[in-house]
């Protein structure tokens, strides 16, 4: 008899590991739902912007009229796509070496005040609005480039056209007052540079002291080491602040449209001309007819941009996934 | 190689405070030497300005003389990269290079020399490092697998084979140990035991035990009290040190009564 009760009462009995610590469990689960819904919430709205980027962008590919219209639109959109990329990747070709210098001197290099008061300019030219990098871009550099180009029209197209009957398309036509693609991816380096900077700084700052230390015990210099201990655990990092750096450089729209002068397309990257999309689509959208077909192409042209965005991330994600067992995360 | 150690009146300061007071000490080639004391006495302190590893922290310096065979290790013009590739260190938390691979790990400080290795040059050093390390048969295998793939003790051994991949004339461990399971630790004190044969070998160990074990010289530090240098109290051959010491400070430690 007291066999068969007796494992009734354990039952009954309450196990005082259940329930306890209430108040820290239910914080933990808040926070689990709070980090849940802001990440459902970004896709949310990615999705809508995907959305109605996809929906009125219909109207550049297809016409009742005419039918499809896919030819007209990608005869429309390529050059704009193409200065697109090719203004931010001039301008991440030099902002990127110089930033990640810059960031290796302050965490590795300066002595301690000097890295203090130099990281606090850097993060200053964040803070500059693009207005005004437009207007130093119109007013100051793009004077101060025109010798510049002069001097590359010169010897990398004029004379080799003269000489050796081929000149560099890319150099060729006449500066003019220096308002091309050229200066405004410089300006968009200087844009740039503080982002990946400060990125890259929090990232080289953080590498292990163990791992510094093991390679300046082996007899490595102080390059060498930031080669062997440095670099290898901020790859990562670095290309992450490089794609935050492009992201900025292909959405960037006020500098671009305040020192690019001149439409239509053109091979010559020092000459006035070409576009990118961010500009083309602020100085028409408030002039065209919602739901005309130029409507409809400008949207689509933000689509593209979209897309471009998208394509650069993936390509960020694979070559950082890349070698992950070696990424030291383990 | 190997080189004797000799350290004529050294102080190491950290900033303005002397953490080390007036070392005097003479190591000889070939041989194992352990440090030992209680915590804060400066034994770190000490062992890192012997391959001026002090340097890379902030606001240390050394006055005094240092000397490896006869040449001043902190005379005018020295850089301190030639002496660290000279005096090789082991640190107390495994560190192999997170990104490389087992090989890459133990050609590490080759690569620095800038030699240009073929791959069965390169071949036979990682082979003679990892036999050396006592590490070969646990790792042939998987060469070019991750580094801290391993366990903490294989990790030890590999930072060890890293070490005396180059060749150096002095060792330098500190608390190798510390961090270890008895059975990884003995597969270290075995393997410490070989390397004296080729190398002079410097071991900072809380374990008294393990320095009655390993080596053959015991240098004591002590510390007055917090605030106050720590200085170099008894040095002597480790039989000496543990059943006869000369100090009574020394004595007190070693048999356990201390504080
Ligand atoms: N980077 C540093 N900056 C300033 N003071 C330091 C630094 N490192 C150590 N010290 C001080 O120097 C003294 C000696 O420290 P050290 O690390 O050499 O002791 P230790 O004998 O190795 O101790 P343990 O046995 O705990 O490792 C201590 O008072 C410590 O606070
Ligand atoms: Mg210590």
């Amino acid at each position: 008899m007291t066999t068969t009760s007796e494992p009734k009462t354990t039952d009954k009995r309450t196990n005082t590991l259940v329930s306890s610590d209430k108040a820290g469990a239910a914080v933990d689960r808040g926070f689990a739902a709070l980090a849940k819904f802001a990440g459902i919430f970004i896709l949310i709205i990615l999705a809508f912007v995907a959305l109605f980027l996809s929906w009125n962008s219909g109207g550049a590919l297809y016409q009742e009229d005419e039918g499809l219209i896919i030819g007209r639109f990608l005869n429309y959109a390529w050059p704009f796509a193409l200065g697109t990329v090719v203004v931010a990747v001039l301008a991440l070709v030099m902002s990127a070496p110089v930033a990640i210098g810059v960031a290796l001197y302050i965490s590795h290099y300066a002595p301690p005040r000097a890295s203090k008061t130099i990281g606090y300019i850097i993060d200053l030219l964040a803070a500059i609005p693009s207005v005004v990098y437009g207007a130093w871009g119109m007013f100051v550099l793009a004077p101060a480039m025109v010798p510049l180009y002069r001097w590359l029209n010169q010897w990398l197209y004029t004379w080799p056209q003269e000489n050796l009957g081929f000149g560099i398309p890319l150099f060729a036509g006449s500066p003019g007052l220096g308002q091309n693609i050229f200066t405004a991816s410089v300006v968009l380096a200087v844009m740039v540079l503080p982002i990946i900077s400060s990125v890259c700084r929090e990232i080289f700052i953080q590498t292990p002291k163990l791992h510094e230390e093991a390679a300046l015990a082996l007899g490595a210099t102080r390059w060498e080491m930031i080669k062997m201990a440095v670099f290898p655990f901020a790859r990562a990092g670095v290309i992450s602040g490089i794609m935050l750096g492009l992201g900025r450089a292909l959405g960037e729209t006020m500098a671009v449209v305040m020192v690019v002068s001149g439409l239509g397309f053109q091979w010559s990257i020092i000459s006035a001309g070409n576009s990118t999309i961010p500009r083309e689509i602020a100085l028409n959208f408030g002039e065209t007819a919602p739901n005309s077909e130029r409507w409809h192409q400008l949207i689509a042209l933000g689509l593209v941009l979209f897309i471009i965005t998208l394509i650069v991330n993936m390509i960020a994600r694979w070559i950082v996934s890349r070698h992950k067992e070696f990424s030291g995360a383990n | 190689m190997s080189k004797s150690i000799t350290a004529k009146d050294l102080n190491v300061y950290y900033g303005d405070f002397l953490a080390v007071e007036g070392v005097n000490v003479e190591i000889a080639a070939r041989s194992v030497t352990a440090f030992i004391g209680p915590s804060g006495c400066g034994k770190t302190t000490f062992l890192r300005t012997l391959n001026r590893m002090h340097e890379v922290l902030p606001g240390a310096r050394v006055e005094g003389q240092l000397l490896l065979d006869q040449d001043d290790i902190y005379g005018p013009g020295v850089d301190p990269v030639t002496v660290r590739a000279m005096v090789g260190m082991v640190f107390q938390r495994p560190n192999p290079f997170p990104t490389m691979s087992i090989r890459e790990n133990v050609l590490a400080g080759y690569k620095l020399n800038g030699a240009r290795l073929s791959r069965s040059q390169s071949d036979d050093i990682a082979e003679s490092a990892l036999r050396g390390a006592n590490l070969w048969e646990e790792v042939k295998d998987r060469l070019d697998q991750p580094g801290s793939g391993l366990s903490g003790g294989q990790q030890q051994r590999l930072c060890i084979a890293r070490t005396i991949a180059v060749k150096p004339d002095v060792i330098l461990m500190d608390e190798p140990c510390s961090a270890l399971d008895p059975i990884s630790t003995l597969a270290i004190e075995d393997l410490i035991a070989e390397l004296k044969e080729q190398f002079t070998v410097v071991i900072v160990t809380h374990n008294m035990q393990q320095a009655a074990r390993v080596s053959e010289k015991t240098a004591f530090f002590n510390i007055a009290g917090t605030g106050k240098p720590g200085k170099l109290i008894e040095y002597d051959d480790t039989a000496t040190i543990f059943n006869n010491p000369s100090n009574e400070q020394t004595e007190r430690y070693v048999s356990g009564k201390f504080g």
